[in-house]
């Protein structure tokens, strides 16, 4: 290992993470995954995934995460439990500051993904798990037969918002623009779901409550400018997402919303520094894209090492 | 799922969480909640690391229904920090397990 802790640190169990310590693990390099909360990363909160080849009618996505672990635990890969705080990757031994230790690494992955973005509105901070929720699979029996709002126009609000309509009474989804950019055949079903009824031109400004938590919705019509409160006891949040590499600010090149910037190598800027899934700067964020990054970003980490 | 923490009900909630003199945090979970199971592991860790300290339960919501409700929760994984029977913290959603260290040793 000459002299660092380890050949390879993963930062992040999601499936990049994952993909990437089952290649660098089959390749027999010296490999710490990291993971700040536990491995799965967003898919942990999808309830169903249909568009990852090779599982014909579909799984869920704790499921899926189970099956990657149980896969990289095959080949001898240390997962650990921790967040990297700040780090010194400039030269050839990169350095990882985490809350409790110090770990140095020839190469470093970021696969740390992304978090969903807020709305930035009045009230939903404040109820937070008492009504505000990204997260349809976990919350939705809260919500049996009763009126909620969801807010986004993307494959996940659609996603999700039809598998609320498995519990309550009726969604509300709230939309920006007046079409849709999800996927065409989660807009048929969305269209086929008489429980699910989409509010156009419009976004969520308030979220209003008392003590037992969410009460209504407010939702202006940006064309009319008109405001109107929906009478719900949920919001669901599904306005896109943020990367998770606010640690690699000013370490690396970032594009203007913070994504990291990589060639197809999965390369960073800096040397021997790469970033997989999510968190980079990629056209698309899905289970398949994300796993893809990662194989590549391990294998050329494993030229990177023998070129040393 | 995890082996080392107790399961409280609504009929025991009382005794095991309100009466208990040490402090207790709960975990608010249901079987079909991918990151309560997810955050399993973490709790399992902290119960030993604090343990004698900080006694930890786990309320499944699908099973007792009215405790989840009486604390207006609508959102899991939940985690309720209690002490000598008051609700001091409460965090909603996973939870990165240096960030619930932290907030363990505060509430203390």
């Amino acid at each position: 290992m000459n002299g660092t802790d380890y050949d390879l640190v993963i930062i992040g169990a999601g499936p990049a993470g994952m993909a990437a310590a089952l290649y660098a693990g089959r390749a027999r390099l010296s490999v710490l995954v990291l993971e700040k909360a536990a491995p799965g990363g967003q898919i942990l909160v999808t309830d169903w995934i249909e568009n990852y080849p090779g599982f014909s009618e579909g799984i869920s996505g704790p499921d899926l995460m189970e099956q990657m672990l149980a896969q990289v635990k095959r080949f001898d890969v240390e997962i650990k439990s921790g967040e990297v705080v700040s780090m010194d990757i400039s030269g050839p031994v990169k350095q990882l500051v985490l809350l409790d230790a110090t770990i140095t690494a020839r190469a470093v992955i970021i696969a740390t993904g992304t978090s969903f973005r807020k709305l930035g509105v009045p009230g939903e901070n404040r109820y937070l798990g008492r009504g505000v929720s990204t997260c349809a699979t976990c919350d939705a029996p809260f919500f049996k037969d009763s009126i909620v709002v969801a807010v986004g126009g993307g494959d996940t609000a659609l996603q999700e918002s039809i598998y609320l309509t498995r519990f309550v009474k009726k969604v509300y989804l709230v939309h920006r623009r007046d079409q849709l950019r999800a996927v065409k055949i989660l807009q048929e079903r969305a269209a086929l779901n008489d429980k699910l009824e989409i509010v156009w031109d419009s976004t969520v400004t308030e979220i209003k409550g008392g003590s037992e938590g969410v009460e209504a919705v407010t939702v202006k019509n940006l064309k009319t400018g008109e405001a109107a409160d929906i009478p719900a006891e949920g919001c669901f949040v599904w306005v896109g997402s943020l990367p998770n590499a606010g640690f690699a600010a000013g370490h690396m090149e970032m594009d203007g919303q913070g994504f990291i910037i990589t060639d197809d190598r999965m390369r960073t800027n800096i040397p021997g520094v790469y970033a997989a899934g999510d968190v980079r700067n990629t056209p698309l964020r899905q289970v398949v894209t994300a796993v893809a990054d990662g194989a590549v970003a391990a294998s050329d980490v494993m030229h990177y090492l023998d070129n040393m | 799922m995890a082996e080392g923490i107790k399961e409280v009900s609504d009929a025991t909630f009382d005794a095991e969480v309100i009466q208990s003199e040490t402090p207790v945090l709960v975990d608010f979970w249901a079987p079909w909640c991918g990151p309560c199971k997810a955050i399993a592991p973490v709790l399992e860790a902290i119960s030993k690391e604090f343990e004698g300290r900080l006694k930890i339960v786990k309320c499944n919501v699908d099973d007792n229904p009215s405790t989840p409700s009486s604390y207006g929760i609508r959102a899991i994984p939940t985690l309720i920090f209690f002490k000598g029977g008051e609700k001091v913290e409460q965090i909603v959603g996973m939870v990165d397990k240096s960030k619930l260290e932290q907030s363990i040793k505060n509430n203390l």
